[in-house]
């Protein structure tokens, strides 16, 4: 179970949010709503821990994540708005890089069928930099499909997909919550996916 | 341990990929020490006296010119945002790519230092305590240089900036570096300034992983 109680941010001398709390049991996904420039962003950085805590805490099964923050780690996957992937290396080069760094094991078998469901087979060699901005989503998603954490925290994740891409990442999400995967999002359009969901509207 | 080599073979295969920015770095050096002979002149006393000086401080400002890059990329395109909130500890993550700056702009240096020595014309024994200098010391430089490129990662004008951090504490480095090889023409030996070199690269090596780590943690919470 993931919660988060209380929390407030500020940049500078404006609050951006205060009293935020919500909490996600297995199986149950949070759409993050708000205008822009209302924190959501800010909010995701918080809940991963790439941001410090001011006020309000975390807490991972039961337990503020700072006390075991190794274990919350390897139970995360975020994608924010920068994709994290190298261009001048093959899609397929950074799916098994990104998994050696988070501590996974990947065959090459793995990695070559995660990006055909996303519809990059016949482009596993080629380089990201010469890829369309749509296609290096679908390789960051790819990192999603192998991924093994429990808890996914994404950020405006259907932004710069056609509509296959979204499905496929519907059918991925909806996949993820089956097996008891908990996933917090923000999206500007309507998410609709399997299990128990909720909305939490971010107001200033 | 397997996060920790996934890191170098990432950034050499990278480096590969993208050789000019090798390159730049050791023809920089190669440069620098091409043009004091032909600056100076060519009196030999004068050139043996100043060749450890000189390609000591080539092989600081060459180590100096890769060291912006260290980080910039892997924060400008969110890798490092990964590597943050990877379960493996950051220092190890950040020791890694330490490694690779050193393999790549850190070890060339030391191969071709005999080469370019030989234009000083240093004595055979004068020209080994120089490489080995050399091999102790550029590590002190890349793991040094890497506290700095943290704090100064995402600053306006970084790049000047790491220079005036960084520069003043290569100093001891360059003393017991170069000091090293005048020790051995001047036959004191070289062996106490090379224990104290490597004595600063043992300090450096468990200090500055951790702290760049905790320099990187701030940068990316902004």
């Amino acid at each position: 179970m993931f919660s988060v109680s209380n929390l407030s941010c500020s940049r500078g001398s404006k609050r951006l949010f205060s009293g935020v709390s919500f909490a996600l049991q297995p199986g149950e996904w949070l759409h993050l709503e708000g205008d822009n420039g209302v924190g959501k962003t800010s909010l995701l950085r918080l809940a991963c821990g790439l941001s410090a805590v001011e006020e309000g805490e975390i807490q991972w099964q039961g337990q503020p994540v700072l006390n075991n923050i190794d274990e919350f780690r390897a139970n995360l996957a975020y994608l924010g708005h920068q994709l994290a992937l190298k261009e001048d290396l093959t899609p397929l080069e950074n799916l098994q890089f990104d998994a050696a760094i988070s501590g996974q094991s990947l065959s090459l078998a793995d990695a070559k069928l995660a990006l055909s469901k996303l519809g990059l087979k016949g482009r596993e060699h080629l380089p990201v930099r010469v890829l369309s901005q749509g296609q290096k989503r679908r390789t960051a998603l790819g990192r999603l499909l192998l991924s093994s954490a429990k808890l996914w925290i994404l950020d405006e994740p259907f932004v710069a997909l056609d509509t296959a891409a979204q499905k496929v990442l519907t059918e991925v999400l909806n996949e993820h919550l089956n097996r008891q995967g908990m996933v917090l999002l923000t999206s500007h359009q309507a998410v609709s996916l399997a299990g128990q969901g909720k909305a939490y509207r971010l107001t200033a | 341990m397997s996060a920790f080599f996934a890191i170098v073979k990432r950034d050499l295969t990278l480096a590969m990929r993208r050789k000019n920015e090798v390159i730049t770095a050791v023809f920089f050096f190669v440069v620098v020490a091409a043009l004091f002979p032909l600056g100076i002149g060519p009196e030999m006393n004068t050139l043996r006296l100043v060749a450890p000086g000189i390609l000591w401080v080539g092989a600081l400002l060459a180590s100096m010119l890769s060291l912006g890059r260290m980080f910039a990329a892997d924060y400008a395109d969110g890798t490092l945002e990964q590597m943050s909130l990877s379960p493996n500890s950051l220092s190890v993550l950040v020791a890694a790519k330490i490694l690779a700056h050193w393999l790549l702009s850190g070890l060339p240096l030391v191969l071709l230092a005999p080469v370019l020595g030989l234009q000083f014309d240093l004595s055979a024994d004068a020209l080994w305590v120089l490489t080995l200098s050399l091999l102790i010391g550029t590590p002190v430089l890349s793991l040094i240089g890497s506290i700095g490129a943290a704090l100064t990662l995402g600053v306006r004008g970084g790049d000047v900036l790491l220079t005036l951090l960084v520069l003043p504490l290569y100093v001891p480095a360059l003393v017991f570096g170069a000091g090293a090889v005048q020790a051995e023409t001047s036959g004191l030996g070289a062996s106490a300034h090379l224990s104290i070199l490597a004595a600063m690269a043992l300090v450096a090596a468990v200090f500055s992983p951790w702290a760049s780590a905790v320099s990187l943690r701030v940068a990316l919470e902004s």
